[in-house]
């Protein structure tokens, strides 16, 4: 009998000790945020469209972290960028639903606008520059091709253009061998099932 | 003999130092030893506003101005920037986009110069003679303004290499005469005809970085133009710290990396410049046009080109105006039927083919070589299988493994590739060139290489746009937040007053 309460007694006074310092550790390691969200938002392109039904990047990491929402979401981000979140989940990878589109930079056909403001408002990485009653121009380097500055025109005087390809941007392509076709779809397909 | 029983003899030092690797392609310099000859002016010179490694220029004239040779076109706009200057007098009628040699066969803006005729030259630029007695930061100047870039073939804006940094004094200063690549041989002529001005032209670099001692390399299948340069230097008494070294041909020694190596046993690393350890390695031709910008005040307008293949009637080395159409150079060596006719621009080994020949000559421009289609390089041949035959790892001066590099590539494992230094790659050839499988390495490591600049310039675009978004977002709670807080100041003072009238009004009540 004394030996069952000692044993008890003993384990009791352990498992009080593993709880303080499990309590403490609690405290001393807190990490602000979500990891997993800010490791997520990192994949993604940043370009605050919206179109995974999300108020921007944040949001929609925030969502996939939290198993809320897919990973296969993210419509500039294309493949690419659902095989990372993917991966970094450790889930199943999902057919994109939506096609990556050419990437695009906003164009205000300036002797049409009225200066009113509503882009720069709805801009959201500050792309466009301008004040009331003023010509507005967007910042085409910072331009993400988000297309949320059309929608609020009340002059629809806003394109979206094709961006420009730059000959310091161009890369060499694949060298068009059947052998390098062949390994390159394998990777895909291997990616794919990841 | 084997790499591996020449990297044990280096080991053992039984051997002077050489770089790792390397081969022995067929030389073809079909033009080796020829005087060289003035190309005739074009009627249109075709100036692109990028010429150099670095920040593209803004043109300078207007359509419709009059230009003369030497006359500045063009401003950098970036520090890594050279200048460009009209390569002969005339009138500019046009500026737009032209086809530059590019691998993309895209075009960037350009200069279009119609020539007059007279060639007259804009004197503005007063030669230094007593260059002894000035300031190296003075001439350095003169450097950038003459628009010099690395005439070798990889164009870095001579400028910057030549600059002064007490934390890396330069003890020795190479001169690059090696021209490892087959067929091409304008540097050859050049230290044949002008072994004065490169002389000349090193003493004006060795002022500038403060040293004393100078090495001339040259390949021994250039012989003769090492006898030149001997004679030459032994005519000068400024030069006594100035030795000519004659290395063993083998490709590619002429790669700044292996020529330092080679002749220093000092290896430039990863990543960084040969002024990290001391090393300033110019090319012989930069070193010629360096004394014409010094010494007469000429800015770069016209460089050797040597015109060559298999497929061009009569092989040459040319004096070519920088901006001159391909077209015309091509027709001054009596070739002007491009059907069944490989065009490159460089050598063959690192030149990148060109669609068409209207494109004009550029700083780059060191060959232009004409190749009969069953000739070229194995491109045409279709990719085997790897067998692992190794032979491409002993081929490789960086010692890379191209066979696995090229593997990583192809299959998009581009982490892995650079985790394998794929950015040590000098895109020299030597692997695809010894490939019995015909497996176009180099290639692959090219897109290896695109693909993951275009990655780090998205991440980078992101990470910015999300600085962006933040500071709005930031922006938007802090303004959001003053306005509560100025609302309810201003109630509060609201209340404030009308709780003082009702009191007073309570008050006056209580009076009454």
């Amino acid at each position: 009998m004394a030996g069952l309460l000692y044993a008890l007694l003993s384990l009791g006074a352990f498992a009080l000790l593993a709880g303080i310092i499990l309590a403490i550790a609690q405290k001393v390691f807190h990490v602000e945020g979500d990891p997993m969200a800010e490791k997520i938002d990192a994949l993604l392109p940043q370009t605050q469209c919206g179109q995974c039904g999300y108020p921007g990047c944040k949001p929609y990491a925030a969502a996939v972290a939290g198993h809320e929402a897919d990973v296969n979401h993210c419509v500039p981000g294309g493949e690419r960028t659902m095989l990372a979140i993917a991966d970094l989940m450790g889930v199943e990878p999902k057919a994109v639903e939506q096609e990556a589109a050419a990437p695009m930079v906003a164009f205000i056909r300036e002797d049409e606008c009225i200066g009113c403001t509503l882009c720069i408002k709805a801009c959201p990485v500050d792309a466009i520059v301008g004040a009331p009653k003023q010509y507005h121009a967007i910042i085409a380097d910072h331009c993400t091709g988000c297309e949320l500055c059309v929608e609020p025109c009340p002059v629809d005087c806003i394109d979206m253009l094709v961006k420009p390809e730059l000959i310091e941007h161009w890369a060499w392509p694949l060298p068009e061998t059947r052998r390098s076709r062949i390994g390159h779809e394998r990777r895909e397909q291997h990616a794919g099932h990841a | 003999m084997p790499a591996m029983l020449r990297n044990l003899a280096q080991r053992l030092g039984m051997m002077a130092h050489s770089f790792v690797g390397g081969i022995h392609p067929p030389q073809h310099k079909l033009s080796a030893g020829l005087k060289s000859e003035l190309c005739p002016l074009a009627p249109l010179h075709i100036m692109p506003m990028k010429q150099h490694i670095g920040v593209a220029c803004s043109p300078l004239v207007a359509v419709g101005d009059r230009v003369l040779r030497g006359q500045k076109i063009a401003k950098s706009e970036g520090y890594v920037s050279v200048p460009v200057h009209a390569p002969t007098s005339g009138r500019v009628v046009r500026i737009g986009d032209h086809a530059i040699p590019h691998p993309s066969g895209m075009g960037i803006p350009s200069i279009f110069i119609e020539t007059d005729g007279d060639d007259a030259v804009d004197e503005s630029l007063a030669p230094l003679a007593d260059w002894r007695s000035m300031e190296p930061a003075l001439l350095r100047e003169r450097v950038r303004m003459c628009g010099l870039a690395g005439l070798g073939g990889a164009v870095f804006p001579t400028f910057i290499k030549l600059v002064q940094d007490a934390r890396f004094p330069i003890e020795t200063v190479i001169l690059n005469g090696i021209e490892c690549e087959p067929w091409l041989t304008s540097d050859h002529c050049l230290m044949l005809e002008y072994a004065d001005e490169i002389l000349a032209g090193l003493a004006i670099i060795m002022h500038m970085v403060k040293t004393d001692a100078a090495i001339i390399a040259i390949e021994d299948n250039k012989a003769d133009a090492a006898a030149v340069l001997q004679q030459a230097l032994e005519a000068r008494d400024d030069l006594a710290d100035v030795r000519v070294v004659v290395l063993p041909t083998r490709y590619p020694q002429g790669g700044e990396k292996q020529l330092i190596y080679t002749l220093t046993g000092r290896e430039v690393p990863a990543g960084k410049l040969p002024m990290h350890i001391g090393v300033l390695c110019q090319n012989v031709g930069t070193t010629r046009a360096l004394y014409q910008a010094v010494m007469q005040g000429r800015p770069l307008t016209e460089r050797m080109v040597t015109v060559s293949g298999d497929a061009m009637p009569r092989p040459g080395n040319l004096l070519v105006r920088i901006g001159t159409p391909m077209r015309h150079v091509f027709a001054q060596r009596g070739l002007d039927v491009f059907e069944q006719v490989r065009l490159l621009h460089g050598g063959p080994m690192m030149g990148e083919l060109l669609r068409h020949p209207d494109l004009p000559v550029v700083k780059s421009t060191n060959g232009m070589l004409a190749m009969r289609e069953p000739t070229f390089m194995a491109a045409h041949q279709p990719e085997q299988p790897c067998i692992r035959c190794g032979h491409c790892s002993e081929a490789c001066p960086a010692g890379l493994v191209p066979n696995l590099l090229a593997d990583q590539c192809r299959s998009d494992q581009f982490e892995r590739a650079e985790s394998y230094n794929l950015f040590d790659c000098i895109e020299c050839g030597a692997c695809s060139y010894v490939c019995p499988s015909h497996i176009p390495l180099v290639h692959y490591f090219r897109y290896g290489k695109g693909q993951i600049a275009q990655q780090r310039r998205e991440k980078h675009f992101a990470e910015e746009s999300r600085g962006r978004s933040e500071a709005r977002e930031m922006r938007i709670e802090q303004e959001k937040q003053a306005r509560a807080a100025r609302r309810s100041s201003v109630r509060a003072a609201h209340v404030g007053q009308s709780d003082d009238g009702s009191a007073d009004a309570a008050g006056e009540e209580k009076k009454d």
